[in-house]
């Protein structure tokens, strides 16, 4: 079990107030935050060997391209992925989704089918569309029920022999509900399709094994793991990654150059084009580090706890109504107060110190299937505690009762 | 009144309250008091989208001055736009044009104007200043 308070201790950002209060960030899913663990390791990397990589013969180079590439490792061992060059390093999810889809439309051609699921977020869905109407390829969609889980049966039903590419999200952004994603991999893979998961959200609860669970791509971000915004990386199986062409040209990416003729440069430096965000990189390491010192068994243990207690206090709010019921969840709760608009809660809450996200969390499908304008969605990491949630209820409460 | 006449007496009202609570209170209240605007004038045309909540407006002029009428699906939004609505109602469009919104900071709504906020009320300022150009070429 973990120690909540002593881990409090490591996010200097947990001590400030916000209008006059104590903060109490329950907009994890948006972003996490940063342990002074990590902080210190971007103090490091600019105070003391901030260089290019890779290119330098100087000390400074080759510490700055050790501590790089010593990071990609520790993200290999992390997704247990088989090799280290099938780690790309990228600006986010978004960056790793386009770098794919973008690939994969040199590959595919009209009358292929491309299927992603009714919970994915806008980064998802308009890749895809653009793709579609690039290549010919026509996109299919798995619906979703009414308590924000995918239909399977619908999803066997799309699957054919012209599909080639299943695009799924590990966890729901707006919803929380966890995916099956080892049962879309297995049958996307009897139907000869290739499978992109987005981790985005799963990342910070659990710890995938890329090989068990057999994905051809995975992706997320550092800033959702206690790591800098502005990178994140895109796990590809080798093969796949050699079949892909390069997203962008630029330095790094390439063997050799010529007016007539340039060679690319083999995995990962292929799709690295450019300097890259090399203190992010080596800081997204230290986050891994960070969050497999607590351990995620602990982590999901503790969060668990924390998301129902939390469910079951919101339900004692008369009128509330939550929406994403699935079985398998995750720490997040989207929910909606009578008829007040997610936006007026949210503003209020804020007045007391209280982070929470509001409106239609990039996911505007989700909210049209359920014919709501958004929601309010408070969603928790390791750091946060059942105190904070006991405050945050009867800050609700006295929103709620200046909206009536 | 004029518009500067209008402002100061908001400022003024608004010194009365001691906390958040109490300013927040009164938007809210101006928010349910605000006069709809006419169902018909609820298009897609006349909607500002914000990014989370809506709001609709809608202008006319009468005797050189312009009057607006407004709705929001939120109801803090509604209670700036009431706010907004008294100070630029009922006037003419070149001091609709000329007006700064500067009282806004002084009554403790700054962060309503961050672009942060997606609540459509920078885009709602611009719009009454739309309205007010247009028809001051009318009036030209």
């Amino acid at each position: 079990m973990l120690d909540v308070q002593k881990i409090r201790k490591d996010f200097p950002i947990l001590n400030r107030t916000v209008n006059g209060k104590p903060l109490i960030y329950f907009d994890n899913a948006a972003t996490s935050q940063t342990p002074q663990q990590v902080i210190d390791v971007i103090v490091d990397y600019y105070s003391n060997y901030n260089a290019n990589i890779h290119r330098g013969v100087h000390s400074l180079s080759q510490e700055a391209t050790d501590a790089y590439e010593q990071a990609r490792n520790k993200i290999q061992k992390h997704f247990n992925a088989k090799q280290s060059h099938e780690i790309i390093y990228t600006a986010g999810t978004t960056h790793s989704i386009n770098l794919v889809a973008n690939g994969f439309s040199s590959l595919l051609k009209k009358g292929d089918e491309i299927i992603v699921s009714a919970l994915e977020h806008h980064s998802n869905i308009v890749p895809w569309q653009m793709f579609c109407e690039r290549t010919g390829a026509t996109l299919k969609v798995i619906p979703m029920n009414e308590n924000g889980e995918l239909i399977l049966s619908d999803y066997d039903a799309l699957l054919n022999e012209n599909t080639k590419l299943v695009f799924v999200n590990h966890i729901s952004n707006a919803l929380g509900t966890i995916n099956p994603i080892e049962y879309i991999i297995e049958k996307a893979h009897a139907a000869g399709a290739a499978v992109l998961v987005d981790g985005a959200q799963s990342c910070p609860h659990l710890k995938p094994d890329v090989q068990a669970l057999d994905v051809d791509f995975y992706v997320c971000s550092a800033h959702k793991i206690c790591g800098p915004t502005g990178v994140g990386m895109l796990y590809g199986k080798e093969e796949w990654l050699n079949k892909l062409p390069p997203y962008q040209g630029g330095g790094e990416m390439i063997a050799e150059v010529s007016f007539e003729k340039t060679t690319y440069a083999g995995l990962p430096h292929k799709f690295e084009a450019g300097t890259p965000n090399i203190c992010g990189g080596i800081a997204f390491g230290a986050a891994l580090d960070y969050m497999n010192a607590i351990g995620f068994e602990n982590i999901a243990e503790y969060e668990n706890e924390l998301l129902a207690y939390g469910t079951a206090e919101l339900q004692k709010i008369e009128g509330l109504k939550i929406y994403g019921t699935a079985k398998e969840k995750t720490s997040v709760i989207s929910f909606n107060v009578g008829t007040i608009h997610p936006y007026d809660i949210g503003t209020i809450l804020d007045k007391m110190g209280i982070a929470v996200r509001t409106g239609h969390h990039c996911a505007q499908p989700i909210m049209d299937f359920y014919k709501i304008p958004g929601t309010i969605r408070a969603s928790f990491m390791f750091y946060n505690t059942k105190e904070e949630i006991d405050a945050f209820i009867v800050a609700l409460k006295k929103a709620i009762m200046m909206l009536s | 009144m004029t518009i500067e006449e209008v402002q100061n007496e908001i400022i003024d009202e608004f010194a009365m309250f001691e906390d958040w609570e109490e300013r927040y209170q009164y938007m809210i209240d101006l928010g349910k008091d605000l006069p709809l605007i006419d169902e018909k004038y609820k298009t897609e045309d006349n909607i500002i989208k914000g990014c989370q909540s809506k709001v609709w407006v809608h202008a006319n002029m009468e005797d050189d001055k312009v009057n607006f009428t407004a709705d929001s699906d939120a109801i803090i939004t509604k209670g700036i736009i009431a706010i907004l609505i008294r100070v630029f109602s009922n006037q003419h469009p070149k001091d609709i044009l000329e007006a700064n919104t500067d009282f806004i900071d002084k009554i403790g709504l700054k962060e309503h104007l961050s672009p942060t906020r997606a609540n459509g009320l920078v885009s709602m300022i611009k719009q009454l200043k739309m309205y007010a150009i247009a028809y001051q070429t009318q009036l030209n």
